[in-house]
C-alpha cells in the first residue's frame, strides 16, 4: 500500500481541492499544503520500509507478474519520491507568500498535485508503458500550469513546450512499442531478462538508443534542450521551482533506471555516445547561462548544464557512477529549486528579473544574500556544500576509469557556473540599485523565506554530513547493478 | 443557429434521451461484451453535443447532471475509490471483487469493476462535454452572442 502512496495521495488531494473550488483560497491552500505534508509523511515511511526490506513491490489488481502493472520502490525510487514530496511542501508553503506566487485560480492546486502524482508514479512504476503514461500526464499538467496565467507570452511558451515535448512523447511511445514487439514484455524485470536473449542482440541496441533519445529530450540534453529555456522563464516562482527542479530529473531517472538496470547489457557504444552528449550539454548550458541577463533564463540554462553532470554519471556505466548521479540529483533538486525560489524573492524585493535593472540587495537583505550564497556555491560545487560531494564522486569515478576528458570537463564547466553565479551575486546583491531608490519593504514574505530555509537546510545537511547520503546512494547503485533483485 | 430548424428541434429532444439510454446500455453491456465506460461516455457526449448544437451550449450544460467539471471529478473519485475495498481484504489495490445480489426472481451481478466503469463513464462524459461546450460557446461568441 505504501508503494501506492506517491500516486494516490496527490491524486486524491487534487480531486479534493477541485471539489472545493467554490471555497475561499485559504481553505484550498490549507488542504493543498496538508496533502503535500501527508505525501511527505508517506514518502518518509516508504524510505524507512525500503531501507528495511530492500524493495517493496505491488502488482496492481492482483494480476500475475509479469503481466500486471507492477509498482515497485527500491532505494533509488524511495529517495527520489522523498525529495519530490519535500519540494512539494516547500513550493506550496512558498505559494502562500506574496513573492511572485502564482495566481490562485481553481485549477492551480489540482494541477500542482497532478504533477506531483505523475512524477511520484514515474519514480515507482516498474512497467515501461506505464512510465510512458506518467510522462504523458506530466506533459498535460505542465501545459496546464504554463497557460494558467493566460498571458500571451505564456501561451507562446506553452506552444514551444508542447511542440518539442510531443515529439519526445511520440518517440518514447514508438520505442516502447518496438521493445514490446521484440521482447513481448513491458515489466522491467522481464525486460531485463529478455534483453539477455542472443537473438535480440542485433535489434535491441537500436530500440534502446531510440528510447534513450526520447528520454534525453525529456531530460533537456544537448542538442534537444531548446524547449526548456524557451518556456520556463514565463512561470511564477513556486511553479517554476517545482517544474524546473523536478521535471528534467524524471528524464534522468528514467535513463538511469533503463540504462543502469533494465538494459545494463546494452553495448558500450551507447554509453560512449551518452558521455559525449553529457559533455556537450554541460558546456552548452554553461555558456547559455553566461550569456543571459534575465535571472530565470540564467537558472534555466543551469538546469541544462547540470543535466550534463547527471548524464555523465550514467555514461560511466558503473555502480560508482550511478551512485554519483543519485547523490547529485538529490543535491541538484534542492539547490535548483532553492535558487528559483530566491529569484522570486529577488523579484518581489527589487522589482525585476533583469540583473541590469536591480541591485542593492546585500545592503538591504543580508539574510537573503546568505541564503543565495549557500545555494549558489552548492551549485558551483564549493566545499563543504552538497554540490562538492556530487562533483567529487563524479570526477573521482571518471578519473578512476581514465576518462580524463570527462572528468576534466566536469571541473572546467564549474568555472562557467561560478562565473554566472558571481554575475548574479555582483549584480543583484552587491552593486547599488541602479535607480537609487533602494529596496522597498514588502509584507507577507515569511512563508517564502521558510520554504527557502527548508531547502537550504537540506543542502547544508547533505554538505556537512555527506556520509549517510553517499552510503545510501552506493547501496541504491549496488541494487541497480544486481538488476533489481533483492540480496 | 441562424434561423430555426423545426424538424431538427423536434427530433433532438427524443434523440438526446435515446443516446443517453444507449450510452447506459453500452456501459452495462461492457461487463461481458464489447463496450464499457469509456465508449458509453463518448456516446453520452455525442448526446450533449447534439443538444448543444441545436439549442445552444447553456441549455445543454443544464442537462449534464451536476455540470461537466463536478461530474468528471465525481467519476474520477468513484474510479479511485473502487480500488479500496480490495485493500480492506488485504488484496492489492484495484483487485476487483464480484458478488451476486439475489432479487428473488433473478440475481443482480455487482462488482467493484462496475463502480470503476461508472467512474470512467462519468469522467469521460464530464470532461469531454466540458470541452465541447466550451468550444461551442467560443463559436457562439465569434458569431456575435449566445442564442
Amino acid at each position: 500500500m505504501l508503494v501506492l502512496s506517491p500516486l494516490l495521495v496527490p491524486l486524491a488531494t487534487a480531486l479534493l481541492i477541485a471539489l472545493l473550488h467554490r471555497q475561499p483560497v485559504r481553505v484550498r491552500r490549507t488542504v493543498s499544503l496538508a496533502g503535500a505534508l501527508l505525501l511527505a509523511f508517506c514518502a518518509g515511511a516508504l524510505l524507512i520500509a525500503v531501507e528495511q526490506t530492500g524493495r517493496l513491490s505491488l502488482a496492481v489488481g492482483g494480476w500475475p507478474l509479469p503481466y500486471a502493472i507492477e509498482l515497485a520502490a527500491d532505494r533509488l525510487s524511495a529517495a527520489l519520491v522523498f525529495i519530490t514530496a519535500v519540494l512539494g511542501v516547500a513550493v506550496l508553503l512558498y505559494q502562500t507568500s506574496r513573492a511572485d506566487s502564482a495566481p490562485e485560480t481553481p485549477t492551480l492546486h489540482p494541477l500542482l498535485h497532478g504533477l506531483l502524482a505523475a512524477v511520484g508514479a514515474a519514480f515507482v512504476t516498474a512497467d515501461l508503458f506505464n512510465l510512458y503514461v506518467w510522462f504523458e500526464l506530466m506533459l498535460i499538467a505542465v501545459l496546464g500550469l504554463l497557460v494558467h496565467g493566460g498571458e500571451p507570452r505564456q501561451l507562446q511558451a506553452a506552444f514551444a513546450y508542447l511542440a518539442l515535448n510531443l515529439v519526445g512523447t511520440l518517440l518514447l511511445l514508438i520505442a516502447v512499442a518496438l521493445l514490446y514487439g521484440a521482447t513481448g514484455h513491458l515489466n522491467f524485470s522481464a525486460l531485463h531478462q529478455a534483453a539477455q536473449r542472443p537473438e535480440l542482440a542485433a535489434v535491441l541496441p537500436v530500440y534502446v538508443a531510440l528510447l534513450g533519445l526520447a528520454l534525453l529530450l525529456k531530460a533537456g540534453a544537448f542538442p534537444l534542450f531548446f524547449w526548456l529555456p524557451a518556456s520556463y522563464h514565463t512561470l511564477p516562482a513556486p511553479v517554476l521551482a517545482l517544474i524546473g527542479g523536478l521535471l528534467t530529473k524524471v528524464g534522468v531517472y528514467a535513463l538511469l533506471r533503463l540504462l543502469g538496470e533494465v538494459f545494463s547489457a546494452a553495448p558500450a557504444v551507447l554509453y560512449e555516445a551518452l558521455g559525449g552528449i553529457a559533455l556537450l550539454t554541460m558546456v552548452a548550458g554553461g555558456l547559455g547561462a553566461v550569456y543571459h541577463w534575465d535571472l530565470r533564463r540564467i537558472l534555466a540554462f543551469h538546469i541544462v548544464s547540470q543535466i550534463g553532470y547527471l548524464l555523465l554519471g550514467i555514461a560511466l556505466a558503473s555502480p560508482a557512477g550511478a551512485a554519483a548521479t543519485l547523490f547529485f540529483t538529490l543535491h541538484n533538486i534542492a539547490a535548483k529549486a532553492s535558487l528559483f525560489l530566491i529569484a522570486g524573492l529577488i523579484w518581489a524585493l527589487a522589482g525585476h528579473h533583469d540583473l541590469r535593472r536591480i541591485g542593492g540587495l546585500y545592503a538591504a537583505r543580508p539574510g537573503l544574500a546568505l541564503l543565495f550564497l549557500i545555494a549558489a556555491l552548492a551549485l558551483v560545487g564549493v566545499p563543504p556544500l552538497s554540490g562538492f560531494w556530487g562533483k567529487y564522486l563524479l570526477v573521482r569515478e571518471s578519473f578512476a576509469q581514465e576518462r580524463w576528458l570527462w572528468g576534466g570537463a566536469a571541473l572546467a564547466v564549474g568555472l562557467l557556473t561560478l562565473y554566472s553565479m558571481l554575475k548574479i551575486g555582483l549584480e543583484a546583491f552587491w552593486k547599488p540599485h541602479p535607480t537609487g531608490d533602494g529596496i522597498a519593504p514588502v509584507a507577507g514574505l515569511g512563508p517564502a523565506y521558510g520554504a527557502v530555509i527548508l531547502l537550504t537546510a537540506l543542502i547544508l545537511v547533505m554538505g556537512l554530513w555527506p556520509e549517510p547520503f553517499i552510503h545510501y546512494a552506493e547501496a541504491a547503485a549496488a541494487s541497480l547493478a544486481r538488476g533489481g533483485s533483492t540480496p | 443557429m441562424t434561423g430555426r430548424a423545426l424538424l431538427l428541434e423536434r427530433t433532438t429532444g427524443p434523440l438526446y434521451g435515446l443516446l443517453l439510454a444507449a450510452a447506459v446500455w453500452i456501459l452495462l453491456r461492457g461487463h461481458n461484451a464489447p463496450g464499457g465506460g469509456f465508449i458509453g461516455g463518448l456516446v453520452a457526449v455525442a448526446g450533449t453535443a447534439a443538444y448543444a448544437m441545436v439549442f445552444g451550449a447553456t441549455p445543454a450544460q443544464r442537462r449534464v447532471p451536476l455540470g461537466p467539471i463536478p461530474l468528471a471529478l465525481l467519476g474520477a473519485a468513484l474510479a479511485l475509490l473502487s480500488g479500496l475495498p480490495a485493500l480492506a481484504l488485504g488484496r492489492p489495490y484495484l483487485t476487483h471483487l464480484w458478488w451476486n445480489l439475489p432479487l428473488g426472481f433473478a440475481e443482480l451481478p455487482l462488482s467493484t469493476v462496475l463502480l470503476f466503469d461508472i467512474g470512467v463513464f462519468l469522467a469521460v462524459w464530464g470532461t469531454l462535454a466540458g470541452y465541447v461546450l466550451a468550444l461551442l460557446r467560443g463559436g457562439e461568441m465569434d458569431r456575435g452572442g449566445a442564442p
